[in-house]
């Protein structure tokens, strides 16, 4: 059995590998790889400490975390992950948007522990290598953003909309999209943007 | 991937700009610099920097009274709490214990003695992670000595409780233009103040170096304000701190002055435990304890002829500035300078007042004042149609400024730019006003309980800092020996494209392809003495200032073209890419490779300021602005007359950017500041309750525009125009004015309301026109029927 490092943290690693790529495989607080992870998963650690495994962009991870710790800080404060954001950190403004098994969540009101077991996408995630997803592209392409900082969520719920079947219309994906703020007020390219992803995602 | 946005990469600019020979020069509507960093998440802003090790993050503890003596303040418990590093308070800053931006005094790190208001920072806990500080905060021991708190502007103007000398701007005969009018209005009304809920909250860094430096990265409009209260609070020189920002996730003048506090502190802290240390305010206490929009209350006193010519304006504005002077002075001088918005009031007198209360020190945001000036401009207007029961475009369209001597502003500036009245003319034309203007009223007569309403309204924006030393910038530019180039100026990046289109200045007149232009992080250590990247001034500043770096490395290029040609420096083209000198064409990564051979100088500075500005505050009189930006707004809203809910149904936006050096990014800015003008004055409303609590402190209870919120029709359209001065490539600033094209929203919720009284009386529909008081506003006009 390994022995997991208690309150591992982004930091941490940071501190010891500051020139490494900041990708999931490689990141913070990481033991083991897939074939140990199950062993010890769900147990109670010393110091109120949980193990999770969590699996995320298709890579597992077992995190030492308190119980507490949401999606989000385990996102980017243990697997430094830092493409998802915290907008109001109570599930208002949508910019902290995963998909956890492919439905989008606000990984600021998830509990990482709720998240065990379940396939999560951030936007570190969505683009097939160097090719980007449809509605990356489409962003891209629309102007979809300004400062940026909404847009990781944007297009997380985006990808979930077109997915869910609610983007059938202008009036549709902008009533299904509300759930997502952006305070530089790009909205219309953000519709634009989805309406053109959305033929190109097969919807 | 194509580099330019969709559906814009040339139809909105003359051909005759295009340029051929290089990718991404002025003009090209180019993709924002981080725009694949912004979709795949690689973008990094403040909080997401790596970490060095040992760092801590720090709480901010805040004030529960709204003024009150602290009679006691026990840190002892937070100090012994479970992973606490350190704790600063008022008595722990070496240096000085004010960050106040215009040297007033009165704006401490941490409150000393005397709390000010509800939300005021008391001390700063540092522990391993924040929660542990944030819960070790919960133990200090606080005793408040309860003082009286002036909560309102009616308070304070009741007091004469002022934080700055009051603003005054006067001219003509006000007695003799009355004489000459033949009614007479006077009213008064309360405008709200906006927060700024930028994305990315507050944030700071801070990592000690030795020699006892600072480095902060700081989300931040004004580096070197921050590296300035930095070096005052720790007792610094300025050449000990560095302040650095990449990108920020919104700001809005948010991040003006308000980033001073949470750099200072993560400063103070750094310096105390030998550690870095990271701030971040949570969502909530970021919006309890720092500045917004200020609120106002505008009485008025028109004076006009039945024709709808206005004859005098008076008008005496008092602003919400809170419990310090923090912009609030320069914010009231915007407000009476955009208190005539495009119209030519024959005599006038204004008054402003920074009103002295018990609530968050407010600040800079989007606009400066001027939005709300403005706002009481239009209801101006709105009541002149009323009281002669003309189309309130028609009363617009009278009194637009005009020719000589109908073109002077209460300041004493004319106006020499004006395109207004063509511009107000051709969207009139375009979005087909009288043609809507009568399906409306149709459509009114016949539906039961929907009233619809439709107004047209104009913007005219000054701009350059009314503080004529702000009008200035510099810019750093290094061509390697490889011939790539790096650029840094004081400019900084918040998602309105600013580093873009000054990289596109810079390859243009490089004429290299805009990639060869390397965009690095603001920082002080590269440009110092910069102003803030605020009033609408980035690309007109620093692009300038970037152009003259770039100038005079090329001119050396020339020179040694020339010389190693036994040439004339005026016998060498520079061509997109090359040189041709005497029939010899050099590429310019040789040229580079070979002036730097020659000992050629390859780095150089740029520096600009705005000519021709003056501003005299004492007199009221000068030309505080460089030149004008004008736009319209022409909005359509229905409106639920049960409930006083409503939609927008359409907009159509004509707006001036002059030459536009990014049509895309332009556009983005106009679109934008559209939706966030229409938020302020529709669904966004603070509240303090009488303790001088901020109870709207989170998107639960204060509602921004979401995507179903926008105008279902959106069209926006560039006016043909350019600068008339010269500014980088004749272009004109884009980021406040389109704000306040969403004053057209208010108004066309004023029209739909005001149809349920035949458009007889006034509604007098004080924003935020939120559902709520728009139901207010219909049952009122209803009793007058």
């Amino acid at each position: 059995m390994t022995n997991p490092t208690p309150g591992a943290s982004r930091r941490e690693f940071l501190s010891t590998a500051a020139s490494a790529p900041l990708v999931a495989g490689a990141a913070a607080g990481v033991l083991g790889g897939e074939a140990r992870a199950q062993t010890t998963t769900g147990a109670a650690m010393a110091g109120g400490q949980v193990l999770v495994t969590l699996k995320v962009n298709g890579q597992t991870h077992r995190l030492s975390l308190d119980p507490r710790v949401t999606l989000v800080d385990a996102l980017r404060e243990h697997l430094g992950l830092t493409g998802t954001k915290v907008g109001c950190n109570h599930g208002q403004c949508g910019a902290c948007t995963v998909h956890k098994d492919g439905v989008r969540v606000l990984s600021c009101l998830t509990l990482a522990v709720a998240a065990e077991g379940s396939e999560i996408t951030t936007i570190e995630g969505l683009a097939d290598g160097d090719e980007l997803h449809p509605m990356q592209a489409a962003f891209v392409q629309h102007d979809a953003y300004q400062c940026g900082y909404c847009t990781p969520g944007q297009i997380l719920s985006a990808v979930a909309c077109v997915k869910e079947g609610h983007a059938g219309s202008d009036a549709e994906i902008r009533e299904y999209m509300s759930g997502n703020l952006c305070r530089c007020g790009a909205y219309v390219n953000i519709v634009a943007a989805i309406n053109d992803a959305k033929t190109k995602m097969g919807a | 991937m194509a580099d330019t946005v969709q559906g814009r990469s040339g139809s909105e600019r003359p051909a005759a700009r295009d340029k051929e020979g290089i990718r991404g020069g002025a003009g090209v509507a180019l993709i924002h610099d981080s725009a694949t960093k912004h979709v795949t998440g690689e973008a990094v802003y403040t909080d997401d920097i790596r970490e060095p090790a040992r760092l801590v993050e720090v709480h901010i503890a805040l004030a529960e009274r709204a003024r009150a003596r602290v009679v006691k303040l026990d840190l002892e418990p937070v100090r012994r709490a479970k992973g606490v590093v350190a704790v600063v308070a008022a008595g722990d800053v070496p240096g000085i214990n004010d960050i106040s931006p215009t040297g007033t005094g009165d704006d401490p790190v941490f409150a000393a003695g005397e709390v000010v208001y509800h939300g005021q920072p008391l001390f700063a806990v540092a522990a391993g992670t924040v929660h542990e500080a944030r819960r070790a905060a919960r133990l200090a021991v606080v005793g408040y000595e309860d003082l009286a708190p002036t909560l309102s502007i009616e308070a304070a103007l009741e007091s004469q409780s002022f934080v700055w000398p009051e603003g005054r701007m006067q001219r003509g005969d006000l007695e003799a233009a009355r004489g000459r009018a033949t009614g007479r209005i006077s009213g008064a009304m309360t405008i709200g103040g906006q927060d700024h809920f930028y994305l990315e909250g507050q944030v700071a860094m801070a990592v000690p170096g030795e020699d006892g430096d600072m480095l902060v990265h700081s989300s931040t409009q004004h580096p070197s304000e921050v590296q300035h209260m930095v070096g005052k609070v720790l007792g610094l020189p300025d050449h000990a701190v560095t302040i650095e920002v990449r990108r920020m996730g919104g700001a809005f003048g948010g991040k003006e002055t308000q980033a001073n506090l949470f750099a200072c502190v993560a400063a103070l802290v750094a310096n105390a435990t030998g550690r870095p240390a990271k701030v971040r305010a949570d969502r909530d206490d970021d919006m309890v304890m720092t500045g917004k929009r200020h609120d106002f209350l505008a009485r008025y006193d028109v004076a006009y002829r039945d024709d709808g010519r206005i004859e005098a304006v008076e008008m005496e504005l008092a602003a919400r500035a809170g419990c310090s002077a923090d912009l609030s002075g320069a914010i009231i001088d915007r407000a009476l300078f955009h208190a005539d918005n495009a119209y030519f009031y024959p005599a006038v007198k204004l008054t402003a007042h920074a009103c002295r209360t018990n609530t968050v020190s407010n600040t800079a945001f989007r606009g400066f004042g001027g939005p709300q000036g403005m706002v009481a401009g239009e209801r101006v207007i709105e009541e002149v149609a009323f009281a002669t029961g003309l189309d309130p475009l028609e009363v617009r369209k009278r009194n637009l400024y005009g020719e000589a001597p109908r073109d002077l502003t209460p300041y004493h500036m004319e106006v020499t730019d004006n395109v207004a009245p063509e511009l107000v003319a051709q969207l009139e034309r375009d979005g087909r006003y009288w043609e809507r203007r009568d399906e409306i009223r149709a459509f009114n007569a016949r539906h039961p309980y929907f009233r619809r309403g439709l107004a047209l309204t104009p913007v005219k924006f000054g701009i350059s800092f009314t503080l004529t030393a702000y009008n200035q910038a510099g810019a750093l530019l290094h061509v390697y020996k490889d011939g790539s180039v790096m650029l840094n100026h004081g400019g900084t990046e918040m998602g309105q494209g600013l580093y873009v289109k000054v990289a596109q200045v810079v390859a243009d007149e490089l004429q290299v392809d805009v990639g060869r232009v390397r965009i690095t992080a603001t920082t002080t250590a590269k440009v110092p003495n910069t102003s803030a990247t605020a009033a609408s001034s980035g690309s007109d500043l620093n692009g300038m200032a970037a152009q003259a770096a770039a100038r005079t490395i090329k001119e050396r290029l020339i020179r040694f073209a020339a010389e190693s040609h036994q040439a004339e420096p005026n016998e060498v083209e520079w061509l997109p890419g090359r040189v041709r000198v005497k029939g010899d064409e050099i590429g310019f990564n040789e040229l580079v490779s070979q002036a730097y051979t020659a000992r050629v100088q390859l780095s150089a500075t740029g520096f600009y300021k705005t000519p021709d500005i003056h501003w005299d505050r004492a007199t009221g009189r000068g030309r505080p602005f460089y030149y004008f930006c004008y736009g319209a707004a022409l909005a359509e809203v229905t409106v639920d007359t049960l409930t006083g809910e409503y939609r927008v149904d359409r907009a159509d936006i004509l707006h001036d950017v002059g030459r536009s050096l990014n049509p895309a990014i332009d556009r983005g800015q106009i679109e934008g500041g559209f939706v966030q003008g229409m938020g302020w004055l529709t669904t966004e409303e603070l509240w303090w309750d009488d303790q001088g609590r901020l109870k709207t402190h989170a998107p639960s209870t204060y509602k921004i525009p979401a995507a179903s919120d926008r105008p279902r029709v959106l069209e926006i359209a560039f006016f043909e125009n350019e600068n008339r001065e010269p500014t980088v490539h004749r272009s004109k600033a884009v980021g406040e004015p389109p704000l306040m094209l969403g004053i057209a929203v208010l108004h066309a919720l004023s029209d739909a309301v005001a149809s349920v009284a035949d458009h007889r009386v006034c509604p007098r529909l004080d924003p935020p026109a939120t559902p709520e008081r728009v139901l207010m506003a219909i049952e009122r006009l209803r009793e007058t029927k």
